[in-house]
Formats: C-alpha cells, structure tokens, sequence
C-alpha cells in the first residue's frame, strides 16, 4: 500500500460572496498521478492556490497534511522549500534569458556569492537529458524554444529544488499532439523515480491515458474520486457537471434555407506581401451552419476577419450579402451590414474588461438606444436584461464588470453583444475555446436556435468533435485554400477524412 | 434579473467626497477655523478652478488610456496670444477669446493626429508638444511679460456674480435639480423598475438643494459667486453629461478598456482620439485665459508643470492610467482636494518645501488606497 503523501482536511476558502472551497478533504497518494477534473470555475485553481502558499495560512479554514505533517505555508517559498511545486497554466519563464539561468531562477547555484555558472551548467545538461531535451543547450534562449519545451523546461526548474509533489495546472493546453506524447512519457519517467503529480485538466481523454486516480470538484465541493480502473469518461464528465449530458451536440431540426453569403474567388495578400488566402469561393444559406476546419496558420480566422472588415491588406474577389455585392473595409460597416463576429481571442478582442456586463452587451449598437443624441439607458437595460435572460448569462448584476464573470458567461456576453442587431451572418471563432463542458453545450444549443431565427452561422474551430457534431456542411482549409467540402448532414464523416485534407492532402497527417 | 434594476448606494462613489470633508475638518482645527471663513472658501474654490478646468480634459484623455503632457504649454501658449491679440493688437477681446479658443482646438488636433493616425505614443508626442508650444510661446512673446489686459478679462478671473443673480441662478439650478430627479423617476417607473421610496426620494433632493444653498449662502456671504467658478460648473455639468449619457463618452470609455475589442465592435478609434486630444486643447486653452485673466498679464513660465497638477488631480480623483476607468466629477474633486492642500497649508504657513512634500506624499497614497481596496475586492 502506497502512503498518503497529502491530505486535506475540511479546506474552506472564501472571498466575499463566493465560498470558492467547501469542506475540500481529498488524499493523494505518493507516487500516484492523481488528476483532479472540474469544470471552469469549480475551485481547481483555489485549491491549488491554498496548497501552494499563494493563499497563506488563516487566509482559509482546514488542515493541509504533507508527507505526514501539518503545514501551514506562509508564502510560496515556503511550499516550495517542503517539496510542493505548482507549474501554472501562463508559462512563468523569463524569454530574454537562457535555460540555465531560468532553470536555477532564485535559486542559483553560488560560491561565495557568485554563480558558479559550470556547476549550474552542468546541472542544466543532466536535467535537459532526462528530460529528452536533447537538442537544447544550457546556454540556449528560452525564447527561441517552441511552447512545448518551454514547458518541459518549466518541469525541470520544479524538479531542481527536489520538489515531491509537481502539480501541473492545464500543462497541455498550448502543446500540440506530439509535446502532449512527450510530456505524458516524462511524466510516466518521473512517476517510475518516485515523483508524486496533481495533474489538471479539461481533456478527459488525457486524463484517462495519464492518470492513477481521478478526483472531481464542482462548484468548489469535492465530489468524489475514484482509480481510474473504475471510471468511465461518461461518469467523470456527470460528476463534472451535475447532470448527465445525454448528447453533446444537440440535435439541429433547421434545414438550410435561401443563399445568404456568397464568396467569389477572395484572396488576400498582406502588407508584407504574404498571400493569406487564395481563391477561396463559399456560399452560406439562412439556417445553416457551415464549419470550418484546418490547423493553425490555415487561414481560417483571416477568413473571418477579412469579411468583417478587420484585416487590411490586397484584398480581390467580390463578396455577396442576399445577393447584393459588399465591400466592407471596416468592423463598423460590416455590423451594419449584418455581419458578426465574435473572435477567437475572447481577452483581446472581445471582453472590455472594465465595463459592465450591461455596457458590454450594447457598445456595438450604442445607436439603438439613442434618443436625441443621448443614451436612453432605460432602454438599454430593458433589452440588455432580455439578452441577459436569453442566453441565460449568470451574473450578479447587469453592472457586474464582465471581468468578475466565469469564461462561459464572458462568451456569452460577447454572443449577447451580436445578437443585439440580429445578424444576417453570424461569424464563430472557436467559440468553446477555455470554457467548460456545461457552457460548451448552451453555446451549442444556442447556435442552432440562432440558426432557427435564420441566421447563417459559420463556425470556425479546431476541434474537430464539434466541427463533426454541428456543422451542416464543412469546409476544409489548408495553407490559405480551401481543400475540401464535406456534405455533414448526415454526420457521418470521420475525423481522419477531414485530417487528410486539412494537413494538405498527405495521408500520413 | 430584477435586482438589475436597484438602486444601489456605492461607497466608493462617495469615498473622495468623505475623503475631502475629512481634510476640511482637519484644516479648519489646525487654522484655528480660519479655514472654513467663507472669504477663504470662496477663494478656495476659485484657486480650484484652473486646475479643475484642465482636469476636466486630461480625464478623458486618461480614460481612453492615453495622457497629454503638452497641456502646460498650451496654458502658456494661449495665454500669451490672448494677451498679445488683446494688449499688442488690441483686438475685441471677444474675438481674442474666440480665436484663442480656435488655437486650442489646432493645437488638440495636432496631438490628436500624430496619436490617432500616425500611432506615436501619446506620451511621445505631448513631450514633444510641451517642449514645442513653450518654445513657440517664448519666440513670439521674445521673452517678455505681456498685460496689463483689458476689463473683461479682469470680470473673468476675478469678478463675482452680484448676490441677487447669485439667487437667482441658484433657484435655477435647484429647479432644474429637482425636475432631473423627477423625470427620471418617472421613466423609471414606466419602465417598472425599482425606485427609492417616494419619502427617501424627497429627502434626498431636498438634502442636495439644502447642500446647494448653503454654497450659495457661504459664497454670497463673501462677495457671491466667482466668475470662474460659475464657469466650471457650466462646463463640469456639460462633460459629467457627455461622458454618462452620449454614445461618445461610452465609447472613450471602451477604447481605453480595450482598444482592440471595441474596433471589433465598430467604433471609429481615430476619431474619437482625435476629437478627445481636441477637446482637452479647447479645455487647456480656457485654462490659459483664466490664468492669463487672473494674473492680468501673460508670461513665458504661464501654466509650466500644469498638467502634473491636472494628472494627480484625475488620479485622486479615481482614474486609472492604465485606461478605461475614471469619472469627470472624480477629478475636479480630485482638483479641489489639491487646492485645498495647497490652501490650508499655506494658511498654516507651512514652508513651500514641505508642501509639494506633502501633496506627493497624498498622491501616492490616494492611488494605494485605491489599488488596496480594489485588490480586496477581488482577491
């Protein structure tokens, strides 16, 4: 029988009006990988947080018991020095600097005050060799390397102050299928040396190749955990949400209707003199959704931005709304014509984090509320509040900043703020991306109510379940060109057809 | 949603105001009450109006997350041609003010251009604005002290309203005060959302027109309203209007909370940046007359360090520059905390040294306590 290496006992955690953690008490084995799965928002984070000294001791209530005694960690590094270490989701290197500099950050290694740079050198090679970094020199910049050895590099900085327990927040969520092999193999290596591991993440398939035992928190309760023997993927993703999902992707009874959006032959070279799109020729119906497909750089997104009239460059080809040709050169016409977008990059592009749910839903059609050039903000909130309801958006308030609000409600804000001028043509750039499986459903059920009141929907997305499970029809791209047209009514293409053409036709992709 | 439609009581709305009562009970103790003399508030007031004039502009440009560090030499610029049209040329000195006006909104407009259009960094390009207006400033007064200007200008800076129109613009404002309250009310009620109880409505216009007349009382007691001051609050109320109620404020608020979202969401960037850099060259080039107004005379160091003031006072006053978040009545609050720093510890004869010792210290520890409760919130 393993030993308990940690143990929380009744770990609650509050911020004003949340309780974040509710009686946590779970156990982790040593020298187990030990995932812990939840939705956005279900107290993950905290929990690590309240493990790791981010949070200090009396800041929550309950007991903390590593490696057989209690702790109360005052701040990180006191985490840190007992053998608890946390690789976070953002990446925390230091791009400018080298490997070896950011594999001993803060703890370097030094005689009489200076760094004995051979010796750190020295270490660096015989962690980058376990790691199967081979190609990587101690002295090479951080910022030259791609994001999945960053994180590796990441593991080796945990692993150089001796750390037993390496809780590894969503470590897969930039890394391509590859990276995720490798980091799944050098995490398996550092299981067999006697490394213990929390392992976080949304992608249950992960969790199920990599882990020993899995344990699930929902709305900051710990609901169960079991050995991963004993569970199925169905059961986690009920214990995830609290109901059982009978079927991901509702039903769509919509039938495609008249020709909305036709694209004739549009190519588009930036300024740099970069061609991003060749010849791509499209139609959309009312009621349809159309999915696009392709890997990163295939030019899905430029696709959207350049009918919506926000990336500038050489463009040729004509576009047609209900048959009428449009040249739309700026967001602002675009939304006027009928076209929306919501973007892929939802804290970039979409959210303006200081404003109020209510001022984020109506900023792009401030003008429907306008009453001799004022704002007629009663209205406004009696249409906002309908949107509010609609979408069924969880908030305190329409004056809650849209900040404070869960990833699924800050997307659904930004849906919100595209159906306030209901749309002929309604642009989806991966919008499930970071948020979880419950919302991911309501944004699905949306989109096909959106596609009832006749709207076309082009739904951009790199994950090909949902691409499979929504779309009427299916639009592969590769390099700029569209390759392929799927007919997916039916839905009965299979994810390696559509793979085929998008990495360029090569059967091997 | 119908808690959405509450009326709710936000602290932090109120915080500068308690913030500034406090400072006030403290200065009228260690001046022996001299403090609160109306001859001292009301010249208080009216050393508040400069600085609150160009916070009034720099706010905005602080909310869109830009900053104007050019609005000194615009001082000193605008009030040196008010001075040459009107002392040297001896223009009308309503032309003088209308083309002087003109010079601000150009020299807006110049800033606005290079930030909107040609994507300097404003801070970039207000540096070279300051170091470009003090220069022209310099080269067309050759160096030399211009006044004395001609009455109107002495009616601006320091004339008051005679008691009896004091009165009656009061009574106007009250009016109007009340009509406010009463039409939104109303709406509020169409719309069938919550309001305060019809008492606790009553009670809270009757609390502001009391508020209201004991100003006008206490000013009145002294020599009545000062110009500058009537001036301000027309303008103050003006902007506090623009900035809640028009699709322009909203939209100068989304730009500073993020530029990229609210492209996406069809606002023209370029030319509200441009339209805000000219409004703060209009309000900076007023700031100019009152201070050429008020010194009667126009000189090359008019108005240097100026927009430091009108930057600390937006911050007290609650903006953020990092964008997005500030309010016009924050900082003309903010204005007035600083002169009243300025003014109680002159009156307490405090050495000029420690002064500007202290006001830096308040500044830093307004935007602490600020960042303090703020990461509180959402920790």
């Amino acid at each position: 029988m393993a030993e308990i290496l940690l143990e929380t006992q009744d770990i609650i955690k509050e911020f004003p009006g949340v309780r974040a953690l509710d009686n946590v008490s779970f156990k982790v084995k040593e020298n187990d990988i030990h995932a812990l799965c939840g939705e956005n928002g279900a107290g993950k984070s905290t929990l690590i947080k309240v493990l790791s000294g981010v949070y200090p001791t009396g800041s929550y209530e309950g007991k903390i018991i590593f490696n057989g005694e209690e702790k109360s960690f005052e701040n990180i590094h006191q985490a840190e020095r007992d053998g608890i270490a946390v690789i976070h989701q953002e990446l925390t290197l230091f791009e400018e600097l080298n490997v070896a500099e950011n594999m001993f950050m803060g703890n370097e290694i030094s005689n009489k005050g200076f760094v004995d740079w051979n010796e750190m050198y020295q270490e660096t090679n015989k962690w980058l060799k376990k790691l199967k970094l081979a190609g990587v020199k101690p002295t090479t910049k951080v910022g030259d390397l791609g994001v999945g050895k960053q994180q590796l590099i990441e593991i080796a900085k945990a692993l150089v102050k001796n750390s037993k327990l390496l809780i590894l927040d969503e470590p897969t969520a930039s890394l391509t299928d590859n990276e995720v092999e490798l980091l799944m193999d050098i995490l398996r290596d550092l299981r067999a040396e006697g490394v213990t591991c929390i392992y976080i993440s949304h992608k249950l398939k992960e969790v199920f190749e990599i882990a020993d035992y899995i344990s699930v928190l929902r709305d900051g309760e710990y609901i169960g955990g079991d050995q991963k023997e004993n569970l199925t993927e169905r059961e986690v993703v009920n214990m995830m949400v609290g109901r059982s999902i009978e079927q991901m992707h509702p039903k769509k009874t919509k039938k495609a209707g008249k020709e909305i959006l036709k694209v004739n032959n549009l190519n588009l070279t930036n300024n740099e003199g970069d061609q991003l799109l060749k010849n791509i020729s499209f139609d959309l119906a009312e009621g349809e959704i159309l999915g696009l497909f392709g890997l990163i750089g295939a030019g899905r997104t430029e696709i959207a931005n350049t009918l919506f009239g926000y990336l500038q460059g050489k463009k040729e080809g004509e576009v047609y709304l209900k048959e009428k040709e449009v040249d739309i050169r700026s967001p602002k016409e675009a939304l006027h014509q009928g076209i929306a977008l919501v973007s892929e990059d939802r804290k970039r592009f979409g959210i303006i984090p200081p404003m109020s749910v209510k001022e984020n839903i109506s900023i792009s059609f401030l003008e429907k509320f306008k009453k001799k050039l004022v704002i007629d903000q009663n209205k406004e909130i009696v249409k906002t509040s309908e949107l509010v309801d609609q979408l069924r958006i969880k908030t305190s308030s329409l004056n809650e900043k849209i900040i404070n609000l869960s990833g699924g409600n800050q997307q659904k804000v930004i849906l919100a703020k595209n159906l306030l001028e209901t749309p002929k043509v309604l642009i989806l750039d991966e919008p499930t991306r970071g948020i979880d499986v419950g919302a991911k459903q309501e944004i699905y059920e949306l989109m096909n109510q959106f596609a009832e009141d006749n709207m076309g929907i082009i739904m951009i997305s790199s994950e090909l379940p949902e691409i499979l499970g929504m779309s009427d029809r299916i639009l592969v791209m590769h390099e700029g060109e569209i390759t392929k047209e799927f007919d997916n009514r039916n839905k009965e293409i299979s994810q390696e057809e559509i793979m085929v053409y998008a990495t360029g036709g090569k059967i091997d992709g | 949603m119908a808690d959405n439609k509450k009326i709710k009581f936000d602290l932090r709305t109120y915080m500068m105001i308690i913030a500034l009562v406090s400072i006030w009970i403290i200065f009228s103790f260690t001046t022996d009450g001299s403090f609160l003399t109306p001859r001292n508030i009301s010249n208080l007031f009216r050393q508040s109006v400069f600085t609150s004039m160009l916070a009034i502009g720099m706010v905005m440009v602080i909310i869109m997350g830009h900053i104007d560090l050019s609005v000194g030499s615009i001082v000193g610029l605008a009030g040196g041609v008010v001075a040459i049209l009107d002392v040297w040329q001896g223009m009308n000195p309503i032309v003088s003010i209308v083309i002087t006006l003109l010079l601000g909104l150009i020299l807006g407009l110049w800033n606005g251009w290079w930030a909107a259009y040609r994507k300097v960094p404003s801070f970039i390009v207000t540096l070279g604005g300051l170091l470009i207006f003090r220069g022209v400033l310099v080269g067309i007064t050759r160096g030399t002290t211009i006044g004395p200007m001609s009455d109107l200008f002495y009616y601006l800076g320091k004339g008051y309203l005679s008691q009896e129109v004091g009165i009656i613009f009061a009574a106007v404002v009250g009016v109007f005060l009340v009509f406010v309250q009463w039409r939104s009310r109303k709406n509020r009620l169409k719309y069938n959302f919550d309001v305060l109880p019809l008492h606790l409505a009553i009670l809270k216009i009757i609390f502001s027109v009391s508020l209201l007349v004991v100003f006008i009382l206490v000013l009145n007691a002294y020599r009545g309203i000062p110009i500058p001051l009537l001036i301000l609050t027309v303008f103050l109320a003006f902007f506090i209007f623009i900035t809640n109620n028009t699709t322009f404020g909203r939209h100068i608020y989304a730009i500073g909370g993020n530029a990229d979202a609210a492209k996406l969401s069809g606002i023209d960037i370029k030319k509200i940046t441009l339209v805000v850099f000219m409004i703060n060259g209009l309000m900076a080039s007023i700031g100019g007359i009152f201070l050429t107004s008020r010194l009667n005379a126009a000189s090359v160091a008019a108005g240097d360090g100026a927009e430091l003031d009108a930057i600390a006072a937006c911050v007290i006053g609650g903006a953020s520059l990092s964008g997005g978040i500030g309010k016009v009545g924050g900082a003309v609050v903010g204005a007035i905390v600083m002169a009243s720093l300025d003014n109680g510890m002159s009156l307490m004869n405090v050495e000029n040294f420690w002064q500007s010792i202290i006001k830096g210290l308040i500044l830093i520890l307004a935007v602490w306590v600020d960042i303090y409760t703020k990461n509180k919130e959402t920790a």
